[in-house]
């Protein structure tokens, strides 16, 4: 993923305690690696004042203390986020390497996957070459969000370019893989999507009595690692939310 | 351990406090109480340094009873609230002893009524909050039978308190501030929705509610904006045209444009809007804003300031005459809700 156009970026307020730093208002590739890039650094090297910082696919969500932060500091920290976003739209504009590395077992197609064959057809490649294409794919967690945990995973290659359906599919369940977009989203709980469900898996994104109840974090790099429905449903069957996923720490 | 016994639940009654910030980047919103104003009154009337977990009652309240003397605020939208069968004063502080039957009626205007107990509800925190939290299954909603934790209150015998309450029940003016789409509405549409009376429709809930007018407010930017990071306040432009308010449960990101976002001073009064009512946006600077700003800490401070004694209306007491008034042991609170019952 490198920048093909040069990148903008805008601070803007969003609320009274905070700012949203904009790389572009489309789900622009180079600006999701901006975004990314802009929200590791800032991680790196929280201002003083800052509470929060939550990446959006291509925005960085920065809140701050109101009632500590007057005028001149609001100033100043705009200050900073503005000369921060413009190093960062200057290069490089590759992924970081990220932090950590989950694979997650997935069971593809028939029950699992209802739409895999349709999404296939669109893609214009077999089932099992879809399937071997999303398991080889290098995917990071392009953003957290709709629901606790509930990952955006991506990019897939520009063939996956494809559109939300204009009827929802009413009902994927828990660990259901949908794809649109170039992006996958991995279900927490059971939901009406307009994304297509190409397979299954036993991991659980979200579960609140765990001690850290979400597990994912913005920038996890993603491999979906094919798995047997069988092996899937005795996945969830042993009741580990874990649902066989590894988690390798890279740095 | 002091607890509070549910015996009815009319409305949707769940244990609300000022939320769980700090997990948007994990996709949990704040939550919490969807009128903070109210439970920031609580506080105050209870004499208490931070707001408490409390039963945030929706529509309608229930009936109640307590294991051990406790003081309980009363705010939010006002219902009719009796003590046995004696009337208690809304938005006030009054002593629950046990064997007394509190009976919390229906919202006579506003939507959102809190009940909290002097020590708060002790219920177990998940991430540092009490917070139900409806959407992804954390809490529920509270039925008749539940028996809820509450710490016991650190000062029972202190007299009961009032607080004017902040007119805030019937909609009017809402102050919104420019968000980082207003730049995609047209000035006409800007224009347009800033000369509107909404209704507050019939849609609404926890995550947020409608605002309906016979006009459509769309942008032609609208299609293929990336999904970005929403919280409470934001006025969100559904694809339709017709905007909704998002409220202490909302979704932590959405692709909706968002036209501005309501200043969290006036978010009490979007909350308590019941369907029908009317609610007028008017648009304001970020300096405008903040210059009218107060912290929740600062605002505490300043309604706790506000809180009086009850001193009770002889005129409203039915049966002045067999009340002994000059039989000495006065303490003070006799004519807080307690009475007759006390004696």
């Amino acid at each position: 993923m490198s920048a093909a156009a040069p990148l903008t970026a805008e601070v803007l307020p969003a609320g009274l305690d905070g700012f949203i730093i904009r790389f572009a208002l489309t789900p622009d590739p180079a600006a999701m690696v901006a975004a990314r890039r802009f929200a590791n650094r800032l991680e790196d090297e929280a201002p003083k004042g800052v509470t929060e910082i939550a990446p959006a696919l291509v925005t960085v969500l920065v809140r701050f203390d109101c009632a500590r932060t007057g005028r001149a500091d609001r100033s100043a920290l705009r200050a900073r986020m503005e000369a921060m976003a413009q190093e960062v739209i200057a290069g490089p504009l590759d992924m970081p390497d990220p932090a950590r590395r989950w694979t997650i077992p997935v069971a593809f197609g028939a029950a699992n996957g209802p739409q895999l064959a349709q999404v296939a057809g669109a893609v214009g490649t077999s089932e099992e070459a879809a399937v071997r294409d999303i398991c080889a794919a290098d995917l990071r967690v392009l953003t957290i969000g709709f629901a606790p945990g509930q990952p955006y995973v991506g990019l897939l290659p520009e063939a996956w370019n494809l559109p939300r359906m204009a009827e929802l599919n009413p009902s994927v369940p828990a660990g259901a893989l949908v794809v649109a977009v170039r992006q996958f989203v991995l279900f927490g709980a059971e939901s009406a999507t307009g994304w297509q469900q190409v397979g299954r898996a036993a991991f659980r994104t979200f579960v609140p009595a765990r001690e850290e109840p979400t597990l994912l974090q913005g920038g996890d790099a993603i491999r979906f690692a094919h798995a047997t429905p069988a092996e899937i449903d005795t996945l969830e069957k042993g009741g580990d939310p874990m649902g066989g996923a590894r988690l390798e720490v890279l740095r | 351990m002091t607890a509070l016994q549910i015996t009815r639940a009319d409305g949707i009654l769940t244990v609300q406090d000022m939320g769980r910030p700090g997990h948007l980047a994990q996709g949990l919103s704040r939550g919490g109480a969807m009128d903070r104003r109210a439970l920031l009154e609580g506080a105050a009337l209870l004499n208490t340094k931070s707001p408490l977990a409390a039963i945030e009652m929706a529509g309608a309240g229930g009936e109640f009873s307590v294991t051990a003397p406790t003081r309980i605020a009363l705010t939010g939208a006002p219902m009719a609230a009796t003590l046995d069968d004696a009337p208690l004063r809304w938005n006030a502080s009054h002593l629950v002893t046990p064997g007394q039957r509190l009976r919390i009626g229906g919202a006579q205007s506003g939507t959102y009524s809190y009940l909290t107990p002097a020590g708060g509800i002790a219920t177990e925190p998940w991430l540092g909050s009490r917070a139900a939290h409806l959407s992804i299954g954390i809490g529920g909603a509270l039925r008749a039978g539940d028996t809820l934790p509450v710490g016991d209150d650190p000062e029972p015998d202190r007299p009961s308190h009032g607080l004017p309450p902040e007119p805030r029940f019937d909609g009017g003016t809402i102050r919104v501030i420019d968000g980082p789409h207003t730049v995609l509405f047209s000035d006409a549409v800007l224009d347009a929705f800033y000369a509107t009376a909404f209704r507050r429709g019939p849609r609404g809930n926890r995550q947020g509610l409608q605002l309906v007018a016979e006009a459509r407010f769309g942008t032609e930017h609208a299609k293929g904006l990336a999904s970005d990071m929403i919280g409470p306040g934001d006025v969100q432009m559904t694809g339709d045209g017709v905007p909704y308010v998002l409220m202490a449960e909302c979704q932590t990101v959405g692709g909706y444009p968002r036209i501005g976002t309501v200043i969290p001073a006036d978010l009490p009064r979007v909350a308590q809007a019941a369907p029908g009512a009317v609610l007028r946006p008017r648009r304001v600077t970020l300096d405008e804003a903040l210059a009218t700003a107060r912290s929740e800490a600062d605002e505490l401070r300043d309604l706790s300031g506000r809180c009086t004694p009850l001193v009770r209306d002889p005129a409203a007491i039915r049966d002045l005459l067999s009340y002994q008034l000059v039989s000495g042991m006065v303490r003070g609170d006799e004519f807080d809700a307690t009475w007759p019952h006390s004696t």
